[in-house]
């Protein structure tokens, strides 16, 4: 594993230095003060950033920062006071939720959603795109649709069996456990062949043996061409798999730049550790250490 | 204690126009609140605006019956529309109080006296279903004037076109609900019922299937309204909100997310009503109950929510309901 770390790395994302909202050579998102307060608490203020396209950008930060607000803005689940942002030169701004997704953003919960009450195939197949049996009308006529359904019963396990999720196929997704759901709404969001996919703390709750297979997953979704924008709190894994890191603190982006140099940047330590400022950022905070630590 | 008696009348209550009508507007809530999981109380309400439609537009624009019907139909889909509106994106809860309050204001428009000439107040509207233009529902009542059936399941011929109307009507709405819920269509109101933000991450117009599903509910309950019009007359009385609790018991007692359940759960409601009142009342003329045979008839409702509380706590899926999904309950 080790000595291919770096060959999946992509480079030369950023135009001049790493810093702040500096400008990328070929952005996917462009967020321009975006800001959101809830009563007196900025939870979000964001002047500008890029997220480069067809990329694995990490978004991280202390508790409260206001990571998951920002994913929020972004996919329409909730609005801004002020600020605009487009997707592909596509502004964003006052879309709602569902065209979002229907663009080709989607994203998954930090609190998992999986629906309890439908079996894990039923699940996988609700993420299909254009399907022709979802119109009312045409429901009612299953010659409309019943190819188009067994095509994306197809994709579904072969999906599912790349998340090791295919034994369970006809269980109720509420008998999985807290790691299969993170895995089954990875899985489904995939299912709606995504340009951006927005991933909030991926791996929280899976077991390590998985989380290095996810891990791939998420490396082999930049080489099928999609972005990956993902929120996550495991620096060690930041530092395996993202090309690109954005440090979020108060609301605001306190740094931007490659995971080797920006987790050594001053703002990024004060961020996280405030006064314990001799210990290393990957200790603090890597739960698990899936990679060897680099000198080693 | 006269068990025949008790027996032909428990018996007679399988087959009944009211039990027609109750297992169509317990249809409409399996949509709403099993499927889609939508709270409506408000079914009453959905029956009142088909019953009055359908009388309404014969007595007072002199429509023909199925015209006067659809007219109650798309009514019940304008009031789905009217709550829906403004009640679909907010919390499941708040779509409950407002229908509680849609159906109420509903009936107290039929009962105040300020339309007492198009609604007939507090006396309800008759004398739709037989008009002397030869347009009235019994006017094309295909059945030959006399008796049918046997037993305790005997009908005049004007019974047995109700009936057979209804069941028709039934039969269409199980059909329906039965082909849409099969379908992707129905996969999507289901995940709605879930969660509908992981819906919508989906990419899913969650609003749009909401009002949809709101509407082929209200119109299920629209035509139990009607089917409960074309066998008597219309009044304000009937359609009180205890109405729709008792459809809502019908629905769990046969299993919220069920097709067939609602219709079973209908029966069964009315032939333990009928064996409940007849078998109450015998007990008290007989003095082993020490109450009087009005009382007695009143006790059945006491029992009836009894069941309903127990039904709830121990079998919350219904007769029906997937036995897995005893074991989620959030
Ligand atoms: N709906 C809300 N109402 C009020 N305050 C909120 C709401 N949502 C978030 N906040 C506040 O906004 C701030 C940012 O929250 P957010 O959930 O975005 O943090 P986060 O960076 O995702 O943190 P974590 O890493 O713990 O998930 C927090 O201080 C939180 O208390
Ligand atoms: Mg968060």
């Amino acid at each position: 594993m080790s000595n291919n770390e770096k060959s999946h790395r992509t480079g030369g994302l950023h135009i001049g230095e790493p810093a702040p909202g500096c400008a990328k050579t070929d952005p996917m998102l462009i967020i321009d003060h975006v800001k959101k307060s809830f009563g007196g608490l900025t939870a979000v203020d964001v002047e500008h950033l890029e997220i480069p396209k067809n990329a694995i950008t990490a978004l991280i930060g202390p508790n409260g920062a206001g990571k998951t607000t920002l994913f929020n803005l972004l996919t329409g689940f909730d609005s801004p006071d002020t600020g605009t942002w487009s997707f592909e030169g596509t502004s964003l701004a006052g879309i709602p939720a569902f065209k979002v997704a229907q663009l080709g953003q989607v994203r998954t919960f930090q609190l998992t959603k999986a629906l309890s009450l439908l079996t894990v195939l039923e699940n996988m197949k609700l993420g299909a795109t254009g399907q022709r049996g979802e119109g009312i009308l045409s429901s009612l006529i299953p010659a409309l649709w019943r190819k188009q359904d067994a095509e994306i019963e197809i994709k579904a396990m072969e999906l599912l069996a790349r998340f090791k999720l295919d034994t369970k196929k006809d269980d109720f997704a509420a008998s999985l456990s807290g790691g299969q759901r993170k895995l089954l709404e990875m899985a489904r969001a995939l299912m709606t062949d995504p340009v951006l996919v927005m991933l909030d703390e991926p791996m929280a709750g899976v077991n390590p043996a998985l989380t290095q297979s996810l891990l791939d997953h998420v490396i082999n979704l930049k080489k099928d061409g999609m972005t990956v924008l993902f929120v996550e709190h495991d620096m060690h894994m930041v530092r395996h798999i993202a090309d690109w890191v954005v440090v979020m603190a108060e609301g605001k982006v306190v740094a931007e730049g490659p995971p080797e140099t920006v987790m050594k940047e001053q703002a990024v330590i004060d961020a996280y550790l405030g006064s314990h400022q001799d210990t290393d950022l990957g200790v603090v905070t890597g739960r698990i250490n899936i990679i060897p630590e680099e000198g080693k | 204690m006269d068990w025949g008696s008790i027996l032909n009348n428990t018996i007679a209550a399988f087959l009944t126009p009211t039990t027609i009508a109750f297992a169509l507007a317990a249809l409409g809530l399996a949509m709403h609140f099993g499927f889609a999981g939508l709270l409506n109380f408000g079914i009453a309400g959905f029956m009142a605006i088909g019953g009055y439609g359908y009388a309404i537009s014969v007595l007072t624009f002199g429509l023909p019956w199925w015209a006067g019907m659809m007219v109650g139909v798309v009514g019940s889909i304008l009031f789905a529309i009217v709550l829906g509106l403004p009640t679909l994106r907010l919390r499941g809860d708040y779509l409950a109080i407002v229908t509680i309050a849609a159906a109420e204001i509903a009936r107290l428009m039929f009962l105040t006296t300020a339309f007492t000439d198009v609604t007939g107040s507090a006396d309800g509207l008759f004398g739709f279903n037989t008009r002397q233009d030869g347009t009235g529902f019994q006017n094309s009542n295909p059945f030959p004037s006399g008796d049918y059936g046997f037993g305790p399941l005997s009908f005049n011929h004007q019974t047995l076109w109700v009936l057979t109307f209804g069941i028709a009507i039934l039969g269409l709405c199980l059909w329906l609900l039965w082909a849409l819920m099969r379908s992707p269509w129905g996969r999507v109101i289901k995940g709605i019922r879930e969660d509908e933000d992981a819906v919508r991450a989906l990419g899913k117009n969650v609003f749009a299937y909401k009002m949809q599903a709101l509407i082929i509910g209200g119109v299920f309950g629209g035509l139990g309204g009607i089917v409960f019009a074309a066998f008597s007359n219309v009044s304000p009385g009937v359609f009180v909100t205890s109405l729709t609790f008792f459809i809502w018991t019908s629905l769990l007692l046969g299993g919220a997310a069920t097709i067939l359940g609602p219709v079973i759960g209908a029966i069964i409601f009315w032939v333990l009503q009928a064996f409940l009142s007849n078998f109450l009342s015998q007990l008290a003329l007989s003095g082993i109950l020490p109450v009087s045979t009005t009382q007695a008839s009143t006790l059945r409702f006491v029992l009836v929510g009894l069941g309903l509380m127990l039904l709830v706590i121990y079998r919350p899926q219904g007769i029906f309901g997937d036995k897995r999904e005893l074991t989620f309950v959030k």
